[in-house]
């Protein structure tokens, strides 16, 4: 972590995160989150050189199945929570031009 | 009115099993208190009354014909994340306003299996993400002991159901303190169990690595009935642990006693700025178990400070990734673009509320190039020592025993504008979310505002029943849990 972390640019983080702020937003955000990241600094009080990450609590390891067909969802319970659909099909915004 | 939906679980089986009433009694009953109070608590979202009467009416002709099943015709109230097929399910979302459950989660078909009633659903956070539901885009939920103050959060609803008695348990998710902070503002008892214990399929995700589902109850002994009907493994979630389930209910006898447990007090739970009436009742809490027969020995959990820290740089970086499938293409709403990525952008940023928006971007940029290693690994390496801290205790303690919260539930509006200071409040909770291990949270007092106080009992790994032996054994032996609202 930076000694003084130099800052986040909320609009930017933002626009990787796919969220369009106003320009409100921005301002409240940027002010609430620079607060936040000068909280968390107190973690740099630690030295946690020689100690191993912990990403999942209680530690299991190689959960594996067997590969076999099972049930699964319905289709058109499924297609009916598409905003729309044609056919069986998720309707989706053109990709590529022709 | 008979008052059926003031009974416990356990006092209801009895009264189902003797034939003194049916499940359609029980339901009416909530329903009815629903109608009379549910305008001012505002707990329930949406609530599919002929569904819970067909249900109750099916559980009735299931004991006439001779089931015993350990849940049969009581209704539970179901938190706004969870997956019943049918119904909708938004998260108090708006970005998911339409969208029906295509399927059960995994803790609904135990629910059913065992006989339970889903009765509707209730308020929270939005998406989970907040300490007094007051994140929810759908509705506002008060506290039945005062409607000027926060139920709390994120399983708001499932609290403030339970206390109003507009439902006889209810279903919660824990995150960060998300079923024991609530449990605590509303004088009810609240169990986040082990992660691993129960199936989070079906479960709509906020931070995976800390999630689990639990009970919100009336008594400690509620909470072990219907805990022992959520657990166990489930081959839809990868991360569940495939270990035996006791009888959490049946092994809970009544002797109140607590000799030969030792129980810990972790001096750095008391932190500054605690409530002086909170630190009294909690203290109060410790001497009652100490006159049970229990050992008091001081235990240190030195790096519980940092756990908020840790708690928000982890649970924002899971949900960062976790709510990226919300972006209009597959369920919920949609709001059109020129291309995909417009489309993406327009819904969730109209979709999202405030708090999740500023998530997000903190989850995004502490897993953003060039801030991985510095926030994201940090936190985790801080989060073995918070693990390591526990790991320690136990070695000296059955239990420990703690605080909630650092003050009981506080007025609407009080914290909505710092974030900060309203994250500030899960000190007590996200140690153990971090460290995967079980607590539990039941009423041990009141402020001098009548708002209730809650006591934390924290235990090992897979050490419910430990957790539920201590809690059961101070609430037979106290009134605390009798006192209801007068709404």
């Amino acid at each position: 972590m930076p000694e003084k972390h130099d800052g986040m640019d909320v609009g930017y983080v933002a626009k990787l995160a796919c969220i369009d702020l106003t320009d409100e937003e921005k301002t409240l955000f940027q002010g609430q989150l620079d607060q936040v990241l000068n909280y968390v600094e107190q973690l740099n009080e630690l030295d946690v050189s020689n100690v191993e990450p912990t990403a999942h609590a209680i530690p299991i390891y190689n959960v594996l199945r067997k590969d076999e067909v099972g049930s699964s969802l319905n289709h058109a319970d499924v297609i009916a929570n598409a905003p729309s659909a044609a056919d069986g099909h998720i309707r989706v915004p053109k990709i590529i031009d022709q | 009115m008979a008052d059926l939906n003031k009974c416990t679980i356990a006092e209801l089986s009895e009264k189902l099993a003797s034939g003194e009433c049916t499940s359609v009694d029980i339901v009416n009953d909530v329903l009815a208190s629903i109608d009379a109070n549910d305008g001012k608590v505002g707990a329930y979202l949406t609530l599919d009354r002929e569904d819970a009467l067909a249900q109750a009416e099916a559980a009735d002709e299931k004991r006439v014909a001779g089931s015993t099943l350990p849940m049969l015709g009581i209704p539970v109230a179901i938190k706004d994340l969870l997956n019943v097929k049918g119904q909708p399910c938004t998260c108090s979302s708006k970005i998911l306003e339409g969208y029906i459950a295509p399927y059960d989660a995994t803790v609904i078909s135990k629910l059913r299996e065992a006989g339970a009633i889903m009765l509707g659903r209730v308020n929270m956070d939005e998406f989970a993400m907040g300490s007094s539901t007051e994140s929810s885009a759908l509705g506002k939920t008060s506290n039945p002991w005062n409607f000027d103050h926060v139920p709390g959060g994120s399983s708001g609803g499932s609290a403030a159901c339970v206390s109003a008695d507009e439902a006889i348990a209810s279903l919660g998710s824990d995150t960060g303190g998300s079923i024991r902070q609530p449990a605590a503002f509303c004088g009810c008892v609240g169990v986040k169990p082990t992660y691993g214990r129960v199936s989070r399929y079906g479960l709509t995700a906020f931070a995976s690595s800390l999630d689990q589902i639990g009970p919100i109850t009336k008594s400690v002994k509620d909470s072990a009935i219907l805990l022992e009907t959520l657990c166990g493994y489930d081959p839809m979630d990868s991360s569940s642990i495939d270990m035996d389930v006791p009888a959490f209910g049946k092994n809970l006898t009544d002797d109140a006693s607590l000799a030969g447990m030792k129980l810990g007090l972790p001096k750095e739970f008391f932190v500054e700025g605690m409530d002086p009436e909170v630190e009294k009742s909690v203290r109060d809490a410790v001497e009652h178990c100490k006159s049970l027969g229990a050992e008091i020995v001081d235990v240190s959990l030195p790096n519980a400070k940092y756990a908020i820290a840790v708690y928000y740089i982890i649970a924002t970086a899971e949900a960062s990734a976790n709510l990226a499938r919300f972006d209009g293409i597959r369920y919920g709403m949609r709001i059109d673009g020129k291309d995909p990525a417009d489309l993406y952008a327009k819904t969730r940023s109209a979709g999202f509320g405030q708090e999740v928006k500023r998530r997000i971007i903190l989850g995004t940029y502490v897993l953003s190039s060039g801030y991985y290693d510095a926030y994201y690994k940090k936190a985790q390496k801080v989060r073995t020592l918070v693990r390591n801290d526990f790991t320690e205790a136990f070695k000296q303690c059955d239990a420990i025993l703690a605080p909630v919260t650092p003050t009981p539930a506080y007025k609407k509006g009080e914290k909505t504008d710092d974030p900060l200071k309203m994250y500030l409040d899960d000190i007590l909770t996200t140690p153990t979310n971090l460290a995967g291990n079980c607590a539990l949270s039941l009423p041990c007092g009141f402020a001098s505002n009548g708002m209730p106080i809650g006591l934390q009992i924290i235990g090992d790994d897979f050490q419910e029943e430990t957790i539920l032996k201590v809690g059961h054994a101070y609430e037979q032996s106290t009134e605390w849990h009798k006192a209801r609202p007068s709404l």
